[in-house]
């Protein structure tokens, strides 16, 4: 390797190609990314591993220009350099593809490269096409260069901005999740497509969530949790290890090996509940299939008997909303059966559901949780409106309102200036309070619980822990959907693991939990 | 049928072309800043501070060339705002469009009646070329070849815009920069610069609609002249998908809507104005129905286009 790693730089032949230095990005209230420091070696693919949220996407927006660092510096070839602009970017060799194709899908794969040539020029089609086809031979595949954008897969899309990339010289190419919408076949023909451009000796970072592939095509692999680089394996250490061993140390770099931080949730080693599995399930969910464009979902098959929590892991995206959507009744069913102590609700409306029992804590709190211009009391009644006790014949009864939303605030320690605050103001542990308030009656059934800690501060995320403990210990059936691993393994009994809108697997929550469902989320045995 | 007289063929051909150069300008214009992302609502105000300015400048210099040039000025001048507060500062597309519909509304009033008063002078006649041998052709003839130069620039226009769409580097740049602003702007094209053009270009060809309306329609200046002509532009814009050849369709469709009572009156056929003047607007409403769920707008239409929201 260091053979070609030697041929391939002009400026500094020893050196790495892009270089990131104690580089931090701050967004208002995040700390992105926190003192990076990795070197990108010429001949190498660099993989990139973390969960959502660690830092990724942050620290390639800054490599291509998208974003500029708060802190530290960016050098190419050994030089500082200020990618001020996507274009500053491209002029220094910096290429990158994304998940989603970044071409107008309404013009030609030619015209898509010919963007950005002189505004007058009639765009020479034909030639740039040429040029297409030659430079995608050269590095093993075939294009198609006159074919609409939009009619294309996505991964012949990606193909053909890997080619656009080569031929505007890029030497050092990102690929950010480039393989996590396509189809297996596809995802091989990229990653030896990326094999063949490192052998050439450019450059190339690869983000991926499915540690197969990290394997497979990585020589160098660096891990980044929580905005901060946490480990990696050198292509020396990689190439010592089977593939088998390679996996097991990633896994542990990415969810296990407990840092000091986050021993302050202490885990439970197991849920102390006993769940009697003979009893009938509370909720039941058979064959479940639901439409989407984005993330078809099919083959849901989940019991959930009486105190039972049961997680739903995966990366976000996987079909999780899509679920949960479909089993408050906020998005239709295509086929299977949803009961609720036995009665099928499948058809029911959102009311009907509610008035049966089921209780949904969104997620998009902000969006569809509450009405923030509304007060703290009518967002605490927001789905019982026209309600008795609270309207009569259709008029508003104030004291009751009142006295329900003052009985409400303070079981559940809402902090608000009053009940008739405009929810709005709230802070988003409070706002989560309230909706807790809300879902959490005496009537509920079963609760599903969507990323319920999502954006809090570690006090909230205690209390919202201790609500949903409460609701299974008041032996409510919950379904608790989290991408933090922590949080499923502390709460959970058993964890179901999604990806691309399926279940594919469901584990007892015991000491090998983290590990298979680490396996599970990453892709390993797919 | 009596009705379809060589002398009602003329008049409705003829105010067809008269009252659809202005909405096929508009719809021009329309049709750049939406292919680049921008819904220019404010054309209609661009219109009118078009067709303010090119009556004043015409009225002034006695020139109708440097009228048709101060009201496409006129019409850029409103443009500019649009330009800097919703593609630069990325405001609010159509809120931003209402304000400047509704500011140039009142400001052409309001100096109108400041510098005339009550009185609405009367521009001369405007120049016509007659095209030789064409325009001896019954009914086409005196109707599309014996025109006012601008008439003819117009229409040339079209083929202008199909070109630049079709055969530049700019008309792919206005694509992409409605369809998939970031693909643009990583292929190290300004965004922003893109749509400031279009949007620049726009409120001139608006600025030129109305000073046609003004110098070659009406003649005079009247508050709010333009009646929604600009509207009809942005439906035109919408029902085209991008073809200029289909805003020239369309707004000859529309404009033979328009001239239709003066046609009818040729021809001694007495229906109420009101209804005739509905026509356009039942037309705008069918043409909705039966195209509108085709119109294929470019998908980042009415959409800021900030570098970094992924």
């Amino acid at each position: 390797m260091a053979g070609t790693s030697a041929a391939a730089t002009a400026l500094d032949p020893n050196g790495p190609l892009v270089s990131v230095r104690n580089v931090s990005k701050r967004f208002p209230g995040i700390l992105a990314n926190d003192r990076i420091t990795i070197d990108f070696w010429p001949g190498e693919v660099h993989v990139l591993l973390g969960e959502n949220g660690a830092g990724k996407s942050t620290l390639v927006s800054m490599l291509t220009g998208f974003l500029q660092p708060s802190e530290g510096q960016i050098e190419v070839a050994g030089v500082p350099q200020d990618l001020a602009s996507p274009q500053r970017a491209l002029d220094l060799g910096i290429g990158a593809v994304y998940q989603h194709s970044m071409l107008a899908p309404t013009l030609t794969l030619a015209e898509n490269v010919s963007l950005g040539r002189s505004w007058w020029r009639r765009p020479d089609r034909r030639g740039i096409a040429d040029e297409m086809r030659k430079t995608a031979a050269s590095v093993g595949i075939t294009i198609r260069p006159e074919a609409l954008t939009s009619a294309l897969s996505l991964g012949e899309r990606q193909q053909a901005e890997i080619v656009r990339a080569l031929m505007r010289g890029s030497r050092f190419l990102i690929l950010d999740e480039a393989t996590a919408m396509l189809t297996p076949k596809d995802a091989e023909k990229l990653g030896n497509l990326m094999r063949r451009l490192a052998q050439d000796g450019r450059g190339v970072v690869f983000i991926t969530h499915k540690l197969n592939e990290a394997v497979s095509y990585g020589d160098r692999i660096s891990v980044l949790r929580q905005g901060k680089q946490v480990g990696g394996l050198t292509p020396e250490r990689l190439r010592a290890m089977d593939k088998d061993e390679a996996r097991d140390e990633i896994v542990r770099l990415m969810f296990g090996a407990r840092t000091a931080s986050s021993e302050m949730t202490k885990v439970a080693s197991a849920p102390r509940r006993r769940i009697d599995g003979t009893e009938k399930p509370i909720l039941e969910i058979l064959a479940l299939e639901v439409d989407d464009d984005a993330t078809p979902v099919s083959g849901i098959d989940v019991k959930i008997r009486p105190g039972e929590i049961v997680g739903i892991a995966g990366i976000d995206g996987n079909g999780q909303v899509q679920l949960a959507e479909a089993l408050a009744g906020q998005r239709p069913v295509r086929d299977g059966r949803i009961y609720l102590d036995g009665v099928p609700i499948e058809d029911k409306s959102i009311g009907a559901r509610r008035n049966l029992g089921l209780s949904y804590v969104t997620d998009d709190r902000l969006g569809e949780g509450i009405v923030g211009t509304f007060p703290v009391s009518l967002n605490l009644l927001l789905k019982q409106i026209g309600d008795t006790p609270f309207w009569k014949h259709g008029l508003e009864q104030p004291l009751e309102i009142a006295r329900n939303a003052e009985e409400k605030v303070s079981a559940f320690d809402i902090r608000t200036p009053g009940i008739g605050t405009p929810a709005g103001k709230l802070s988003g542990g409070n706002i989560q309070k309230l909706l807790l308030a809300r879902e959490l009656g005496e009537k509920t059934r079963a609760v599903i619980f969507a990323k319920p800690t999502y954006g809090l501060d570690l006090q909230n995320i205690e209390a919202s822990r201790n609500r949903i403990r409460e609701a299974a210990d008041a032996r409510k059936a919950v379904l608790l959907i989290s991408t933090e691993l922590d949080e499923l393994l502390e709460l959970s009994d058993r964890i179901a693991v999604m990806s691309q809108g399926r279940i594919v697997g469901i584990v007892d929550n015991n000491e090998t939990a983290r590990q298979r469902v680490g396996e599970l989320m990453s892709g390993v045995g797919e | 049928m009596a009705l379809f007289t060589e002398a009602f063929l003329t008049a409705l051909l003829a105010g067809a072309i008269s009252a659809g150069i202005p909405l096929l300008l508009v719809g021009l214009g329309e049709q750049m800043s939406e292919k680049s992302g921008v819904l220019n609502i404010g054309i209609e105000g661009m219109m009118l501070a078009g067709a303010y300015t090119g009556f004043l400048i015409a009225w002034k210099t006695e020139s109708m060339g440097l009228g048709f040039l101060a009201g496409a000025g006129g019409g850029m001048f409103v443009a500019l705002f649009m330009a800097v507060l919703c593609v630069r500062l990325g405001l609010n597309q159509i809120v931003i469009g209402i304000s400047l519909t509704l500011g140039a509304e009142g400001a052409t009033a309001i100096l109108h009646y400041f510098q005339f008063s009550r009185t609405y002078p009367r521009l001369p006649a405007t120049l016509k070329w007659d095209i030789p041998f064409l325009h001896d052709i019954p009914v086409v003839g005196p109707a599309l070849f014996g025109r006012e130069p601008i008439v003819y620039f117009a229409l040339f226009l079209v083929s202008v815009f199909a070109y630049l769409y079709r055969r530049t580097h700019f008309g792919l740049a206005l694509q992409a920069a409605g369809d998939k602003p970031a693909a643009l702007d990583s292929s190290g094209v300004d965004v922003l610069k893109v749509r400031a053009v279009a949007v620049l270009t726009t409120g001139a060809l608006a600025g030129l609609g109305g000073a046609f309306m003004a110098i070659v329609g009406a003649g005079i200046f009247v508050p709010f002249m333009t009646h929604g002509n600009g509207f009809i532009g942005i439906v035109l814009a919408m029902l085209a998908r991008g073809r200029p050849l289909w805003v020239l369709g369309g707004a000859t469709l529309f404009g033979a809507c328009l001239s239709l009572t003066t046609a009818l009156q040729v021809a001694g056929i007495d229906i109420p104005t009101d209804v005739i003047q509905m026509l356009p607007f039942a037309a705008v409403m069918v043409v909705l129905i039966v195209l509108g769920s085709k119109a294929n707008l470019p998908v980042s239409l009415g959409t800021a286009y900030a570098r970094g929201e992924r």
